[in-house]
């Protein structure tokens, strides 16, 4: 059972994958059922996993391709962190894409690479070697494009040659890193990362430099950034997983392995690493930050905030110290709570009372209370308010910066948490305390039906808000991470 | 003995189908379906593990060489012969499935040309893969060559006879150039057998002649052999030159885009999948079991040169093509060229790190798996061109809706021409890479990255096109079956690298010692 677990759970959403691709349009009852059965038997594994991970045991099998080359699937605790998120969001936005794509065409095609992406969601969590996490990581970029692509009209299809245009060469860059250390270490598991000390110092540097700028493009550290604000022309459930469950979060993971588990903390420090890659994520955070400041797009001004906030993640590993390193990985849940929440009421904002721009937002919280309480709740949560999960994010990164001593961090966390919040607490304002515009008032009123799309919502606030009030417990995201942290990171 | 016969069957069942199909036009397919059975039930005997799979030999007539000729069947050629045999299942049932195209010229003469055809050639690649006589090669690929030929001519239009024209003098360049450089080594060393040639080492004369030769020179050896080290060089050239041009190396290409471009859809798919991996096999024999050590660093560097270009010029034409059949034929090119580095990469400098040394084997892998996403690919082709009438690009809008099977095979075909993991694609790259950068010959690795990165520009142009929306689309419907086939072989492509583990091993039956210890 041990062995097979990790793979029962990659087929979960593969088989469901394969199967949906062969299911005609007009099979509605079979297609949902087959993709929440799927999520729900998925939720259920993750979480006997998680109770056997606790007490200490480890998943693993390995399946062998030509030598040098094979999948290994080991489940560690940061495998879990990651896994057990994008599988509770999977099945949320499994349900809000049922509702929000009713009786719209090309749905077994949207389900199948939707599952596909969730696969290699998990597929990366699960690597335990630099290649096993290669084959998933391009599986992920290669599911994705059908789906941002999925409306076909001009403006998608430019968006979809955005992100490959992004993330193919990405991805050359990641395998030059990967073939170059390991043709002189040998393969790479994350366990065992071998003896980098094979190479010169300067190639290590380099080496490092080309895996943060093959993982940074779907991390979307500035400037590789470009194509994921260009990627809103998909569809809301697309934006979710994009922003929350699977493809940025894939690469800020990424970047959690190779320095936590293939350099290390302790020679990504010696090499001078680590200055360098705190500066350009504090950098990105702050100018992810200025430029959603200017959009007036609501989803646009989230994807600029997703830029800014994933940086936080980053930010957190290459502080290095303890708070620092548990911030940083807790905040891998925690935004994609808080963010998925949001592009779950933005998809609903735009869908029911056809709101795009800003300003479209005035007085719609009485009309669309539900829609309106998440959608403020997450942009509290994104200032890094009490009692939200943000706010325990921040604290953390706070005080890890004192414990590096890298005040100036302090700086980057205040100005950010100022910017945060005049870009989105204006939203806020007109949600709740203007007067509504004329289309609202004299329009159709606007509904939060069909169940299916707010529920998922505020589950998510939920999710969020209790990650913050109960974060001490031990059951919190952040226990977890913290759980993480000590067995095997730090000193 | 049940080997032996199955050696025999895989070259006799295609030839006597040929023949079959030939007299009894009426039923062609009929024929080809036999044949496709029995070359499948000899594979089968095969790759049986108690059949001591691989290293079977077969003296035909039992006339051992220098007079006879050998058949053997090592991994490399059992490798080739099934996925030359997958690649022949698909085009042999999608050919059967292809409707009549009435008013179309060449119509009669498809009906009952395109069988004979397509088996003889069939059974002409199954002789090179599994022949130990540089002669008898050379008689197979004429064979190979001249079947092709008439393949690209069978439709009979203007451009496809042109085009054959043009095929057929530079297979026949090849062919002199290859001849001569044989005959050059019967008249020096009185045979022609792979094995008897590598026994004679011809490599450390050569090496001793130039002085700088590592390897020790026996005494033993009598003074005739001595001077033949300049005939052996010149030998060696000239038929690396005759393959070059079949296999389309660059600057060698010209014939390859007009004859795979013009051939009906099916025929392309056997032209650019399986008629240059035969010249490239005997190439590999040549120089890897046959010859090894007569390699100079020059000549490596210049092979890997011309590869390289072919990467780059291949990819960069295909970038520029309005007509999707081109697109692929193009590609072709690019793709043989990756073959190429296989000469300084697996020729180079030994390798310290064990897994380091799998150059070979990922040509190798780079040659099956291009093998079947090529075929693929032109079988999409052949199913859009049955949907749209044409294969021109800007006809290709919203052909997702109406083929979305074809699409989705095309893109995984892509998937493992680009190189993308998991494919077998993919396996040929990493292996490749892990060679150059562990002999610190970053500019072939660089050569494999940039064509990879190329090569995902011009295929995305086909894939972004179909799945662009168009509201009035008017294609022809496409019956099911004929997409079925396109998409199971791409996904074996996709499978090679997938379970990449028994094809691996496969590979190292009877593996030449060079391929690990370099020819140098």
């Amino acid at each position: 059972m041990s062995v097979g677990l990790p793979v029962l759970i990659l087929l979960t959403s593969l088989l469901v994958a394969f199967v949906t691709f062969f299911l005609p349009q007009d099979r509605h009852q079979v297609r949902n059922a087959l993709n929440l059965g799927g999520a729900v038997l998925k939720l259920g594994l993750v979480g006997f996993m998680l109770s056997e991970v606790a007490q200490g045991s480890i998943y693993e099998t390995r399946m062998q391709f030509a030598p040098g080359l094979f999948l290994l699937l080991r489940v560690d605790a940061l495998s879990l962190l990651f896994v057990s998120l994008s599988a509770f969001l999977w099945l949320l936005t499994t349900i809000y894409a049922i509702a929000y794509l009713r009786g719209k065409p090309h749905l077994s095609r949207f389900f199948g690479f939707f599952s596909l992406c969730v696969a290699a969601t998990t597929g990366i969590a699960f690597s335990g070697s630099l290649i096993s996490f290669l084959i998933f990581f391009e599986l992920l970029t290669l599911s994705t494009w059908p789906l941002v692509v999925h409306k076909q009209d001009k403006k998608s299809i430019a968006a979809g040659r955005s992100y490959l245009a992004y993330a193919l060469p990405a991805s050359t860059v990641l395998l030059i890193a990967i073939v170059w250390l390991e043709s002189a270490v040998g393969p790479i598991e994350f366990v065992n990362p071998g003896d980098l000390r094979q190479l010169s110092d300067t190639s290590l540097r380099v080496i490092f430099v080309l895996f943060i700028v093959g993982l940074g493009v779907k991390a979307a550290l500035v400037p590789l950034h470009g194509w994921l604000p260009a990627a809103m022309a998909a569809p809301a459930p697309v934006s979710a997983l994009l922003h929350a469950v699977a493809v940025v979060k894939a690469g800020a993971f990424g970047v959690m392995r190779i320095v936590l588990d293939v350099f290390g903390l302790d020679r990504m420090a010696e090499l001078g690493l680590a200055l360098p890659l705190a500066a350009l994520a504090s950098f990105t955070i702050l100018w992810g930050s200025a430029r959603a400041l200017n959009q007036v797009e609501i989803k646009k001004r989230l994807a600029f905030s997703t830029v800014s906030q994933v940086s936080y993640i980053v930010l957190g590993i290459a502080l290095a110290s303890p708070f620092a390193v548990i911030g940083g990985l807790v905040h891998l849940v925690h935004q994609g709570l808080m963010k998925i929440t949001l592009f779950f009421c933005a998809g609903i904002y735009d869908e029911r009372a056809s709101i795009r721009r800003i300003e479209q937002l005035d007085g719609i919280g009485p009309h669309m209370p539900w829609t309106s309480l998440c959608f403020s709740l997450g942009a509290i949560g994104m200032v890094g308010l009490p009692p939200t999960a943000g706010f325990v994010t921040k604290i953390y990164l706070g005080i890890g910066a004192v414990q590096a001593e890298a005040f100036w961090v302090l700086a980057v966390l205040a100005a950010s948490t100022l910017l945060n919040a005049a870009y989105f607490l204006p939203l806020v304002y007109r949600i709740w305390f203007l007067e509504p515009g004329q289309a609202i008032v004299e329009g159709p009123a606007p509904t939060e039906r069909p169940t299916g799309l707010i529920a998922p919502a505020v589950v998510t606030a939920f999710a969020f808000v209790a990650a913050g009030l109960l974060a001490a417990s031990d059951f919190s995201p952040l226990a977890w991470a913290t759980l993480i942290a000590e067995r095997g990171y730090l000193p | 003995m049940r080997a032996s016969l199955a050696i025999s069957a895989l070259v006799a069942v295609p030839l006597l189908s040929a023949l079959l199909a030939a007299v009894w036009s009426q039923r062609g397919a009929m024929c080809a379906t036999g044949g496709l059975l029995g070359v499948m039930l000899a594979l089968m005997v095969l790759l049986l593990p108690d059949t001591g799979r691989g290293m079977t030999s077969l003296a035909v007539g039992e006339w051992q060489p220098p007079l006879g000729i050998m058949l053997r069947a090592d991994g490399l050629a059992l490798a080739f012969l099934v996925m030359s045999a997958c690649v022949m299942a698909a085009v042999l049932f999608s050919a059967r499935r292809v409707p009549a195209d009435p008013g179309q010229t060449g119509e009669g003469r498809r009906q009952w040309a395109f069988w004979p055809l397509a088996l003889l050639l069939w059974s002409a690649l199954n002789v090179v893969f599994l022949s130990r006589d540089l002669f008898n090669l050379y008689v197979a690929l004429e064979m190979l060559s001249l079947s092709a030929v008439a393949l690209v001519a069978l439709d009979g239009k203007a451009e496809a006879v042109a085009a054959a024209l043009r095929y057929l003098m530079f297979a026949m360049m090849g062919s002199l150039a290859y001849l001569l450089g044989a005959a050059l080594l019967y008249s020096a060393h009185g045979t022609l057998d792979l094995a008897l040639l590598a026994d004679l080492r011809l490599g450390e004369l050569g090496l001793a002649e130039q002085g700088s030769g590592t390897g020790s020179v026996g005494g033993t050896r009598h003074d005739g052999l001595r001077e033949g080290g300049a005939v052996n060089v010149l030998a060696a050239g000239l038929m690396t030159a005759g393959l070059a041009v079949k296999t389309a190396l660059f600057p060698f290409h010209a014939w390859l885009p007009p004859a795979h471009a013009g051939a009906p859809a099916p025929a392309s798919a056997m032209l650019s999948a399986l008629v240059p991996k035969a010249s490239f096999v005997i190439l590999m024999r040549l120089w890897f079991e046959a010859l090894p050590g007569l390699a100079s660093a020059a000549l490596l560097a210049s092979l890997g040169t011309l590869g390289t270009a072919a990467v780059l010029y291949g990819s960069l034409m295909a970038l520029q093509q309005v007509r999707l059949k081109l697109v692929i034929a193009y590609s072709t090119i690019a793709q043989i060229g990756y073959l190429f580095l296989v000469f300084p990469l697996a020729g180079g400098d030994t390798f310290t790190q064990p897994w380091a040394a799998g150059a070979w084997t990922g040509a190798m892998f780079q040659a099956l798996s291009h093998g079947l996403a090529k075929a693929a690919m032109f079988l999409c082709a052949g199913v859009w061109i049955i949907a749209a009438g044409h294969d021109r690009l800007d006809g290709m809008r919203g052909l997702v809706a109406e083929t979305p099977m074809t699409v989705f095979a095309f893109a995984l075909a892509a998937v493992s021409i680009v190189g993308l993991p998991p494919s077998g694609g993919f396996t040929a790259k990493y292996l490749m890479l892990t060679a150059a950068f562990a002999s610190g010959q970053i500019v072939w690795a660089a050569a494999l990255l940039l064509g990879g990165l190329l090569s995902a520009a011009y295929l995305y142009r086909p894939i972004a096109l179909a799945f662009a929306r168009r509201d009035e689309a008017d294609f022809a419907p496409v019956p099911r079956v004929l997409q079925v086939a396109p998409l199971l072989l791409a996904t074996a492509a996709i499978l090679l690298g997938l379970v990449s583990q028994p094809p691996f091993s496969l590979l190292q039956i009877g593996l030449p010692a060079s391929a690990v210890e370099g020819l140098e």
